[in-house]
């Protein structure tokens, strides 16, 4: 008797519980000044705003900072709903995008990738685009061994495939790719375990990598070697901006957050997730 | 019928509730729906049906939302997954049933429960850095059809071998001491009576397995290659309808997501469609 | 042909010569097949224990991520996970043994109702995991308010858990024997009564096997989990607050930071080992529920 008498209280309990929960919930995520800052946005710079924002929360204890991945295009429009106060956008803003403000963070340049078994070891942008395109299909015709090309290329809406895509002045249908990957690693893992694809992927985590000694190796642009010092000396023209976007002039938490990810202090946060610090 | 044997003021308290959680539970389906529907809506009242079915390619920036290459390959990929697991999930089910002794039997039995619980995001990542590279030797660029069938049959092989398990346990033991009787052989049994009397919910638990399959996310995702096209070999990198879904949710917004919402409403009419021929065909998973 | 007899319409079977190598056949096919699996598995095992083990140690369980999960423990993502699943068993669990009951023991065989619910059932637990995703999202993140935190990404698992949990609990209660309820209500035991004290019980290892599945699917579920507990790899304070469950983290590792995979591969042993351990108290559990059980004497 008692027991199913808990049975039914049980769900009573559960479902006024559940009720309760969601009118006491409400109006905490919409108050600025309740010391808790929502974030949300590219997974390329999730990790590091992640970073920023513990170390933030070392010396400001009832502060609060959650940091949710994303895509660039999730942390745009969770900015303009309100539903984050800071966005991430691991791209330039775009022409319709103008009701939001940016602040770079830190940039983060794009570099070609090949396995290390390839003997080809440099290629014109006009190959390049020729590879992505499907002109040339087979190593051989650009001074490597007789073997099919595996094209590496980015799903839709991704900000690197933007990039590249702008870069190389191509349309994403035609690119006629053998591979599509989604987050940076897939594409590292894809060229390190197939010796005739190439890709394209953040240049600090692919010199990382291959420190690691994973079988990968990045080529140079239009001469000019994809390292993470040429990127930050602006000789590296395949690059992007890492940024906080905020739709009102930041203030308040906001804009200490902001000032905190822009400062010096971050700088060791910056270089350990493998981006190119501010000058 | 309940009611007027039950006059008790507990019973019917008791049978109130319990009505109202199946309602619940049978309402939580026809809420998934409506919402896919409301939320695919936007872009299909305006794209109309006929793009999603007709279209050659999918680049919804571009305004072509052709869905029938990822349909093609999400079915292709698991109705080969049930041709390689089905066999052997059914021949390890017999293992433990008839072959094993004791020990053995549960041994095997645990490992196929913690290889139910290998989380799929491991599967996918084995799958890249060990199959992929594997069948790339045999045919470029490795990340294929094959590949995303491969793992997903190590995904449905345990939900097979365990209701297969459960279906030969519930043949009656009877007919086993009987067939014994008349100096039938192990194999004559199995074959001529434990599979005849357990086929259909042996088929049943298969289907289940597909529907598991149809929806499988992440692993695929990993070693597939999601290029969009008709997969015409096994080596052709392929994108399946869940893949779309979680290579593109995240960056997709307007149409574009809308468009998303309508790979997820396909998927999930595919496998009603999958229940209702299973529902037709008369089975009943036997769960362990 | 004694087994033509018994079974007219299959093949022709026997133990005579003649069947000497379709019996091999068969035999070789069982044992060739169960080692494979088993090969394959030790060699997944293998493989996670080797990447694996050198990283998990006891402050590897302790300790907070660093650097994005490259370097430190999973203290947070360890407790977020537990918390989840204890949402959704919390959910799932009632509401499922209700239905269950309800299907078994009130609703006609082959009625409306239990067509209508079964067939509901079938669809929900073939509904891909990424579309429980979006769906909790766009339900109990937006549209309650619950945001990003463990109760949404645990009601969002209860959805998903909840057919597994509904059909395994309804094939147990079916498998009590009928003489049990005539017997209570012969002794005059109210239905109810007869529910909670003699048949939950008596159901009580499939329950638990159900139980186990279902937590089974809902610790390596990420899809699922990316869009509704979220990405927040700090110990939560309370269920509001978002959390990063382990298989989010495992893949979060892998795809999306760079040096992240031994600690990937040292989350995947715990998780692995977190599910030892969850199905060992199960079935303790289980045999406990066994021992109270009525008995036939």
């Amino acid at each position: 008797m008692i027991r199913e008498a808990a049975l039914g209280l049980s769900f009573a309990t559960l479902t006024l519980l559940a009720v309760t929960a969601f009118a006491a919930e409400e109006p905490s995520t919409a108050a600025p000044l309740s010391g808790q800052l929502t974030i949300t946005g590219a997974s390329t710079i999730a990790p590091l705003a992640s970073e920023i924002g513990k170390r933030l929360e070392e010396t400001n204890p009832d502060l609060r900072i959650d940091v949710q991945t994303g895509g660039s295009a999730r942390g745009v429009a969770d900015v303009r709903a309100g539903l984050a106060a800071i966005g991430l956008v691991s791209r330039n803003l775009k022409d319709d995008e103008t009701d939001l403000t940016a602040f770079t963070i830190a940039r983060d340049g794009v570099g070609i990738i090949l396995n290390t078994d390839n003997p080809v070891s440099v290629l014109t942008d006009e190959q390049i685009v020729d590879i992505y395109l499907g002109k040339i299909a087979n190593w051989k015709d650009v001074g490597g061994k007789d073997a099919p090309i595996t094209v590496v290329n980015k799903a839709e809406g991704r900000s690197t495939l933007d990039l590249f895509t702008n870069y190389f002045k191509l349309k994403n249908s035609d690119i006629k790719a053998s591979v599509v990957i989604g987050d940076n690693q897939q594409g590292i893992k894809t060229v390190a375990g197939n010796h005739n694809a190439i890709g394209y992927v953040s240049i600090g985590t692919a010199e990382f990598e291959s420190e690691q000694g994973t079988p990968i190796k990045l080529l140079p642009l239009k001469g000019v070697a994809a390292s993470v010092e040429n990127v930050r000396n602006g000789t590296f023209s395949l690059a992007r901006p890492l940024n906080l976007v905020v739709k009102a002039a930041p203030e308040g938490t906001v804009k200490s957050f902001i000032d905190f990810a822009q400062s010096k202090d971050v700088r060791d946060l910056v270089k350990e997730q493998f981006f190119v610090p501010l000058q | 019928m309940v009611k007027t044997l039950s006059p008790n003021v507990r019973d019917r308290r008791l049978l109130w509730t319990l009505s109202l959680s199946a309602a619940t539970a049978a309402g939580l389906l026809l809420l998934i729906l409506i919402f896919l529907a409301k939320e695919a809506w936007p872009v299909l009242s305006t794209v109309g049906v006929t793009s999603f079915v007709m279209d050659s390619s999918w680049h919804p920036l571009e305004g072509t939302f052709g869905l029938t290459p990822m349909l093609a390959a999400s079915v292709a990929m698991s109705a080969l997954a049930i041709l390689i697991a089905a066999p052997l999930g059914v021949a390890l089910a017999l293992f433990c049933r008839f072959y094993a002794m004791g020990p053995v039997a549960r041994l095997f039995r645990w490992a196929v429960v913690l290889l139910a619980g290998i989380p799929s995001v491991v599967l996918g990542l084995w799958g890249l850095t060990t199959l992929v590279p594997l069948i790339n030797d045999l045919r470029a660029p490795g990340t294929s059809l094959l590949a995303g069938s491969v793992v997903l049959a190590l995904m449905i092989l345990p939900t097979i071998a365990l209701t297969t398990e459960a279906a030969l346990t519930s043949v009656s033991q009877s007919y086993w001491t009987g067939a014994s009787a008349l100096g039938l052989s192990r194999e004559a049994i199995i074959l001529a009576v434990a599979l005849p009397t357990a086929r259909n919910s042996i088929a049943a638990g298969v289907l289940l397995a597909s529907a598991r399959a149809l929806g499988e996310t992440m692993a695929v995702l990993m070693v597939s290659g999601n290029v969009v096209q008709l997969p015409s070999s096994l080596f052709d990198p392929v994108r399946t309808l869940t893949a779309n879904i979680a290579l593109e949710m995240a960056y997709a917004t307007g149409t574009h997501r809308a468009s998303l919402f309508v790979s997820g409403l396909a998927l999930t009419l595919l496998v009603l469609a999958l229940a209702a021929a299973a529902r037709r065909s008369g089975g009943q998973v036997v769960h362990a | 042909m004694p087994d033509a007899v018994l079974y007219p319409g299959s093949a022709r079977a026997g133990s005579t010569p003649t069947f000497f190598w379709r019996n091999l056949a068969l035999q070789s096919f069982v044992w060739l097949a169960s080692l494979l699996i088993i090969g394959v598995f030790l060699w997944l095992l293998g493989d996670i224990l080797w990447r694996g083990a050198s990283r998990v140690d006891w402050e590897f369980l302790i300790s907070v991520p660093k650097s994005a999960g490259r370097s430190g423990g999973i203290a947070p993502i360890i407790v977020s996970t537990v918390l989840i699943l204890v949402v959704a068993i919390a959910v799932a669990f009632p509401l499922g043994l209700a239905t269950a009951a309800l299907l078994s023991e009130y609703a006609r065989q082959g009625g409306a109702k239990v067509r209508g619910v079964g067939l509901s059932l079938d669809v929900l637990a073939g509904v891909p995991s990424i579309v429980f995703g979006l769906f909790g999202n766009a339900f109990f993140c937006v549209w309650m308010g619950l945001g990003f935190s463990i109760l949404s990404g645990g009601l969002t698992l209860a959805c998903m858990i909840l057919p597994i949990v509904i059909r395994t609990a309804e094939s147990g209660l079916r498998m009590v024997p009928d003489e049990w309820r005539l017997g209570a209500a012969a002794l005059g035991v109210s239905r109810s009564t007869t529910i909670v004290r003699i048949l939950i019980p008596a159901a009580a290892p499939a329950l638990v096997a159900g139980l186990m599945l279902g937590i089974g699917r809902a610790m390596a579920e990420t899809a699922a989990l990316i869009f509704t507990s979220g990405y927040v790899d700090r110990m939560p304070r309370s269920v509001f607050d978002s959390g990063r469950a382990i298989s989010v983290h495992i893949y979060d590792l892998t795809m999306n930071v760079a040096g992240g995979d031994p600690n990937a591969y040292g989350s995947a042993l715990v998780l692995i080992a977190l599910l030892i351990v969850i199905n060992s108290a199960a079935l303790w559990l289980a045999n406990r529920a066994l021992d109270r059980k009525p008995s036939r004497s």
